[in-house]
């Protein structure tokens, strides 16, 4: 029931924003993430925004994968 | 006064259905042979390769083609999958009162143009008008005729454990573009549909690699995944398919993400699948590759001696069975 | 987003699988509670990756399997009354009410479509505001019923008196709960991570008190076997608690402005989920603020109690006690062409999941 992906955002435009990935566009709403801005990436399920992508979380866990990737041992996750 | 929608009495066998075919029609698509009869004739050698399809896409326009378009090609396609070059196309169109003319006209624009570049002629056609609401603005019923060059033997089964998988180009444009402008799910993509005529491309690919290619199909509606399923089951064998290898537009697999679709189900066009000896792979593979129909051609999968089914191997390198699709493929949320 | 395409990185995946194996953990059983999840276990393979010993089920997180056929009825009868257009997620259609599907009901002039978005349903009552009315069914968890909750405040703002919803939203935790006052035997949650962007990992602290460590999981591959990673690594180590490897996402009191939303939209109320029966406070139905856009009260259609197929154990595939290929009628009688119980009609079920996907050996 949990079918979204992430998509960045190119407009905003009061509650609706238009959201971009490779190439395909869409205007979804986006009342839901305070402060939405061009630039985001939002989580786009059934033509909304639920959760903003936190761009340092989101590197945190790029990090871990790739030393993962490289053999070293993993860090611990969050509560 | 020239009508500028389509009225019942267009349907009425008499003085303005031969109107509106002259206009219409006869001015994009040539007279018929012998002009003016029911009946084309032509003269055919050796053996003969026979097709017949009906086209109801909705919508009728939808980026990179339209339903007259997809009517030549998909005609073309088919007989292209016999091996044959294709001689003569009939057309059949079945039109829903009020359809504006000019409508009618911009898809007979893009059937002459896919005949001529297909070398083929659209050689008869009948043309019936129904009641607004009992047909959803136009239907169009096709047969075709090809000749199928001699040595050339393509069947759906064909296919013998050993042979390569191949595919002409990136799949699931044409399923993608036409759902881009479905109502309630309208998205932009710059998705197009591929539909395009693939007789010449497969008659070079023929000439290019003699008596190697054993199977072609191309995989409409069901996707690769449901022609493979058919070629499995018709060659009695089984097909294994490398997921990281078909080739997909980055739009098409965000699409489908977005929507929860997957590429293997969904309708191509303008691609074929060919599966060829092993040995000639690189050849067949190559000389795909050098026509500008399918530059982006890639090697999918293999054959192997099996039952009648289809396996893939993930992008993990797991393996799961990949079933022909139950049901239409609709948008998800889950 | 491109870079998270390393979350499907094959390699990336022998690492995560290598690295379970390594591990000490006892034999577990885990359980998903999304639909999400059983597809994309299934799709990529996942159980192959996982050591022996560790068993991964499926549980009441497919929206369309635990949707009551009262419901799908209803709805469906809603689609008989004249004028009416009937809008729905795509992954309701097939679904067999008592005697038919919603395809089935279009096959016969009921006039349904498939929407991508609840926005979609508003945009179609306001295009003919006085023409007809369009009814949107209201299925899914904590995930979509944020959409439905901004679908109804448009269709308010808009003034529109055409547009209503059949509300069957269900919540998620109070069925792991559920499930734990139950026989079954479940060591760990996998947690859902879109649910969780909206309600927050915290909202599983008290499966955590109950015993059963939590981890929310995103959907790449790499992300889920990460979770696996870390609940057997809770399981091995003796601790209860709730984690996340989706904090990219989920934050840990979730989305604030969606919770008021449906707080103000919604009321939680006792709901019946088909397969486990009652649950209290386990659903939602419309607040009195917004009770003017409830289908069944506008329209007050009455179907009779529906009855389960004879033989189907979806309640039991649901609940995790047994598996798909336990249940007699898996892919005899029940295959996803002819399917007899919910579980094997949604694509997102994990009867249908296991047999879509099943691995090379089987079939």
């Amino acid at each position: 029931m949990c079918l979204a992906i992430p998509m960045r955002v190119v407009s905003v435009s009061g509650p609706v924003a238009q959201v971009e990935e490779d190439g395909v566009r869409r205007d979804i709403r986006a009342d839901l993430i305070d402060g939405v801005a061009v630039g985001d990436y939002v989580i786009v399920h059934a033509g909304i925004a639920i959760e903003r992508l936190d761009p340092e979380e989101a590197e945190e866990t790029r990090r871990l994968f790739a030393e993962m990737l490289r053999g070293s041992p993993e860090g611990t996750a969050r509560p | 006064m020239t009508e500028d929608r389509v009225l019942l009495s267009h349907g009425d066998g008499g003085q303005m259905m031969a109107d509106l075919i002259a206009r219409v029609f006869v001015s994009r698509l040539g007279t018929g042979s012998p002009p003016g009869d029911d009946a084309a004739r032509f003269a055919g050698a050796g053996r003969l390769a026979f097709t017949t399809d009906a086209f109801v896409v909705d919508p009728i326009f939808f980026p990179g083609g339209d339903i007259g378009k997809l009517a030549i090609c998909g005609t073309v396609n088919d007989l292209a999958t016999a091996g044959a070059r294709p001689i003569a196309i009939s057309a059949s169109f079945i039109l829903e009162e009020g359809l504006p003319v000019s409508d009618l006209e911009r898809i007979a624009d893009s059937m002459a143009e896919a005949a001529g570049d297909a070398r083929v002629q659209v050689v008869t056609g009948d043309t019936k008008v129904v009641p607004r609401g009992r047909a959803d603005r136009v239907y169009i019923t096709t047969a075709g005729v090809g000749e199928v060059p001699p040595g050339v033997s393509v069947s759906g089964a064909g296919a013998r454990p050993g042979d390569v998988v191949l595919v002409s180009g990136p799949v699931g444009d044409h399923g993608l573009s036409v759902l881009s402008r479905r109502e309630g799910l309208e998205f932009e993509s710059g998705i197009e549909s591929d539909c395009a005529p693939l007789g010449g491309m497969v008659q070079a690919l023929l000439a290019a690699v003699p008596g190697a290619v054993h199977v072609l199909r191309d995989p409409t509606r069901g996707g690769v995944a449901g022609a493979l399923n058919e070629i499995a089951r018709q060659s009695g064998v089984e097909i294994e398919i490398v997921e990281s290898a078909v080739p997909v537009r980055p739009a098409v697999a965000a699409a489908c993400e977005m929507l929860g679709l997957d590429p293997l189900y969904a309708a191509n066009e303008g691609k074929m699948l060919v599966i060829a000896a092993a040995e000639q792979a690189e050849c067949a593979l190559s000389a795909l590759r050098a026509h500008p129909r399918a530059a982006e051609a890639a090697l999918i999968g293999r054959v192997a001696a099996g039952r009648g089914r289809v396996l893939l191997e993930t992008a993990l390198g797991t393996h799961r069975i990949l079933d022909r699709h139950v049901g239409e493929q609709m948008p998800r949320i889950c | 987003m491109e870079a998270l395409r390393e979350l499907r990185d094959p390699e990336l995946v022998r690492r995560l699988a290598a690295a379970l194996r390594t591990m000490k953990a006892p034999s577990a059983t885990l359980m998903e509670v999304c639909g999400t999840h059983t597809v994309a276990i299934a799709r990529y393979g996942l159980r192959e990756a996982l050591p022996a010993g560790v068993r991964l089920i499926s549980g009441p997180g497919c929206p369309v399997c635990v949707t009551p056929q009262e419901d799908i009825d209803r709805f469906l009868a809603l689609g008989d009354l004249h004028g009416v257009t009937l809008t729905t997620f795509g992954d309701m259609v097939r679904v067999p009410g008592s005697t038919r599907t919603m395809e089935r009901a279009r096959a016969e002039g009921a006039d349904v479509r498939v929407v991508y978005s609840p926005m979609d349903a508003v945009a179609a009552a306001g295009r003919a505001p006085d023409d007809g009315e369009v009814v949107f069914f209201g299925i899914g968890f904590e995930t979509t019923a944020p959409a439905v909750a901004l679908a109804i405040l448009e269709a308010r703002r808009l003034g529109l008196r055409n547009f209503s919803v059949l509300c069957a939203h269900k919540l998620i935790p109070p069925a792991m709960l559920a499930l734990l006052d139950s026989e079954l035997r479940v060591d760990g949650f996998i947690c859902p991570g879109h649910v969780s962007a909206i309600i927050g990992s915290e909202a599983y602290r008290p499966v955590a008190q109950r015993g059963r460590p939590c981890v929310v999981s995103g959907f790449e591959p790499a992300d889920i076997l990460r979770a696996v990673q870390l609940l057997l690594r809770q399981l091995a180590e003796g601790r209860c608690e709730v984690e996340s490897e989706y904090a990219r996402a989920v934050r840990p009191r979730g989305n604030p402005r969606a919770q008021e939303l449906l707080a103000r939209v919604f009321t939680v109320t006792d709901t019946r989920w088909r397969g486990l029966g009652e649950i209290p406070q386990s659903g939602l139905r419309l607040s009195d603020e917004f009770v003017e856009f409830d289908a069944t009260r506008r329209f007050g259609v009455d179907v009779p109690p529906a009855k389960e197929p004879a033989g189907c154990r979806c309640g039991d595939v649901l609940r995790g006690l047994i598996d798909p290929l336990e249940c007699p009628l898996f892919a005899g009688p029940c295959t996803p062409s002819a399917p007899v119980g919910a579980c094997m009609v949604s694509s997102e079920g994990a009867c249908q999941a296991h047999y879509r996907y099943r691995a090379r050996g089987a079939g």
